[in-house]
């Protein structure tokens, strides 16, 4: 778990003088899943490219296993990809499509019907061989080109959003399985997915990308609860962000009123983004930090979404208990819920 | 209403006599057993075997033959080549190489027969290539190119274009890609577009008047020499022969389109 296998460094990629990737730097390390997660056209899918080899960066190195494959072409890299729209061979059967790469690296006769079959178990589609390819349902295409990769052996899996075309309770029941199947067969998972739910509950590591630009590295634990800039708490879950104003180390003011924080290295007044998120208030019927009006509530299942408007803002509250609409209520934040961070230089 | 629909049929019935009534006269007068063209004297295969025994017509279906398999073979090569290059072109320079593919398509074939002549003249002055079975195959490969293209181009379009990447990332190089992925799922395409340059070449007079010299004669030339000649019922023979044949491939053609569109519904 702790060699380093893949390495970016300062990867630049521009298209038609469009900055696809600005100076990526990324350490993969062996038998990780790692994610790469971040609005369309924010870049991680040209990073993943790069690393599979479809892409060549404008500038910059990649480096597998310390050595440096900028332009090595894909076949000759021991990486295998699962494509976003599964990419299976049509003419070909199921056993047929999964052997294509060890007929290519012929690879014994028996000896491909062994793996095959154990790799047709891997993703529970045996007894579907003979199968034709657009016999399948999606999941099950899906699951065949899993299969396809993995029979190879490689030392990376490549994932592009393979379950974006999937049903949402699908995509949950593969999403499990993919990480199974990661976790038995031992290899680093590079998976590229916008659905922010699929990064925190399969990865180890997440990659959180906007405008070709890496903004957080971490587990999904870090990502989630001590996310860098606005950007990243933004689109992890839902978020308040408010403006502040740092009054000293753990002591910042917005929405009027001071609070107290646990963030400390600012300046004295600087201005700052002050992220809460929904789950982290606490409804009172009375005092409170900050008093409001419940302006709409909304029944979400497990919980309550409710807008507050208090201190002149609207914050959106999650509680498992509703508050009636008009209702005056308090609202309060532990120190540690409240998160700082340094503002984006507006552009 | 009825009235109306039994004009329609009626009409119908006359484009068709009138379209196919010649063919049907002419296959019909090549069994006649005498050279009368319009009285029919009794059923005889006398013609057909008169043409099996005429050199001209022998050496000039085998120059035919020859000509309309290696313009075939090589205008499909090349054009499924230029279909792959054109694929993966941006959308504006594609639509402009599509628009110049189809011209040769579209343009008189007197034109181009006259052109290519005044081409292969040319380079006669320049090097010794004489006109003559070489002049006239690169004729017949020229004619045949855009029809392939034509063809090839709607399969590559409809192929995911990960296809090929999924190919090389298992392994494959992008030349054993190309084999075992990219043609296995255009062939289709190829195919009919190899069928149409055949058709066309067997069926060429024009442009092969121009462009065979004096040395080769195709089969659609003969036929036209001998019309000026001599009026022989071998003709009406010859001429039966050519039009089953071209028939037959315009059928398979279209029972091998119908049946790749039918595949595909059925994927979908």
């Amino acid at each position: 778990m702790s060699k380093d296998l893949i390495r970016l460094i300062d990867c630049v990629m521009v298209f038609d003088d469009d900055v696809i990737l600005d100076k990526i730097n990324l350490t993969i390390k062996n038998q990780e899943f790692l994610t790469l997660l971040g609005p369309s056209g924010c870049g991680k899918t040209t990073t993943l490219r790069i690393i599979g080899g479809f892409e060549t960066p404008t500038s910059g190195d990649v480096f597998f296993d310390g050595v440096r494959i900028n332009n090595v072409p894909p076949h000759k890299r021991r990486v295998n990809t699962v494509f976003q729209k599964y990419a299976l061979f049509p003419h070909l059967n199921v056993f047929e499509n999964i052997a294509f790469g060890l007929r290519i690296a012929k690879v014994r006769e028996d000896e491909i019907k062994t793996r095959v079959l154990e790799s047709l178990a891997l993703v529970g589609l045996r007894g579907y061989e003979k199968r034709r390819v657009h016999q399948l349902s999606g999941g099950q295409q899906q699951r065949v080109a899993i299969a396809r990769a993995i029979v190879n052996r490689p030392q990376v899996l490549l994932l592009d959003e393979p379950l974006g075309a999937l049903d949402l309770k699908l995509r949950k029941e593969m999403q499990i399985e993919l990480k199974a199947i990661q976790q038995q067969v031992g290899i680093t998972f590079i998976y590229v997915t916008h659905d922010q739910e699929e990064a925190l509950t399969m990865s180890d590591t997440v990659v959180v990308m906007n405008n070709g630009v890496i903004q957080q590295v971490g587990t999904p634990q870090d990502i989630y609860n001590e996310p860098q800039n606005a950007f990243v708490a933004d689109f992890i879950g839902e978020s308040n962000i408010i403006g502040g104003i740092m009054n000293a180390d753990r002591d910042v003011t917005f929405a009027g009123k001071r609070f107290e924080c646990v963030d400390t290295g600012f300046g004295k007044d600087e201005n700052v983004d002050v992220v809460i998120r929904p789950e982290d208030f606490i409804v009172t019927e009375d005092g409170g930090q900050m008093s409001g009006i419940v302006r709409s509530v909304t029944f979400k299942g497990v919980h309550y979404e409710m807008m507050i408007d208090a201190e002149g803002f609207g914050w959106m509250v999650h509680s498992t208990l509703s508050q009636p609409v008009g209702a005056k209520v308090g609202l309060s934040v532990k120190p540690f819920d409240i998160h700082i961070m340094r503002r984006e230089t507006s552009e | 209403m009825r009235q109306k629909y039994f004009t329609g049929r009626l009409l119908m019935i006359a484009i068709a006599v009138f379209l196919y009534l010649p063919i049907v006269i002419m296959i019909v007068f090549s069994f006649n057993s005498s050279k009368s063209r319009t009285v029919w004297t009794g059923f005889t295969l006398e013609w057909y075997s008169a043409l099996f025994r005429n050199e001209l017509i022998m050496s000039s279906l085998y120059t035919t033959i020859l000509v309309s398999l290696l313009a075939a073979a090589i205008a499909t090569v090349l054009g499924t080549a230029a279909a792959i290059g054109f694929s993966r072109m941006r959308r504006g320079t594609r639509q402009f190489f599509l628009t110049v593919n189809n011209i040769p398509a579209v343009n008189p074939d007197i034109i181009t027969g006259v052109s290519l002549m005044l081409l292969f003249v040319f380079i006669r002055s320049v090097t010794n290539i004489e006109l003559g079975f070489f002049t006239l195959l690169l004729a017949h490969i020229t004619f045949n190119v855009p029809y392939v293209i034509l063809s090839v181009m709607p399969k590559l379009r409809g192929l995911n274009k990960h296809l090929f990447e999924a190919a090389l990332d298992l392994g494959a190089t992008p030349i054993r890609a190309f084999w075992k992925v990219i043609l296995p799922e255009i062939m289709p395409g190829v195919v009919s577009g190899a069928l149409m340059a055949f058709t066309l070449s067997i069926d060429d007079f024009v442009i092969s008047y121009f462009t065979a010299g004096s040395s080769v004669q195709t089969l659609p030339m003969t036929i036209f020499a001998m019309t000026r000649k001599r009026v022989s019922p071998e003709i009406n023979a010859i001429s039966t022969l050519l039009f089953t044949t071209v028939l037959l491939l315009l059928i398979v053609i279209n029972v091998a389109q119908h049946r790749d569109q039918k595949k595909q519904k059925q994927k979908q």
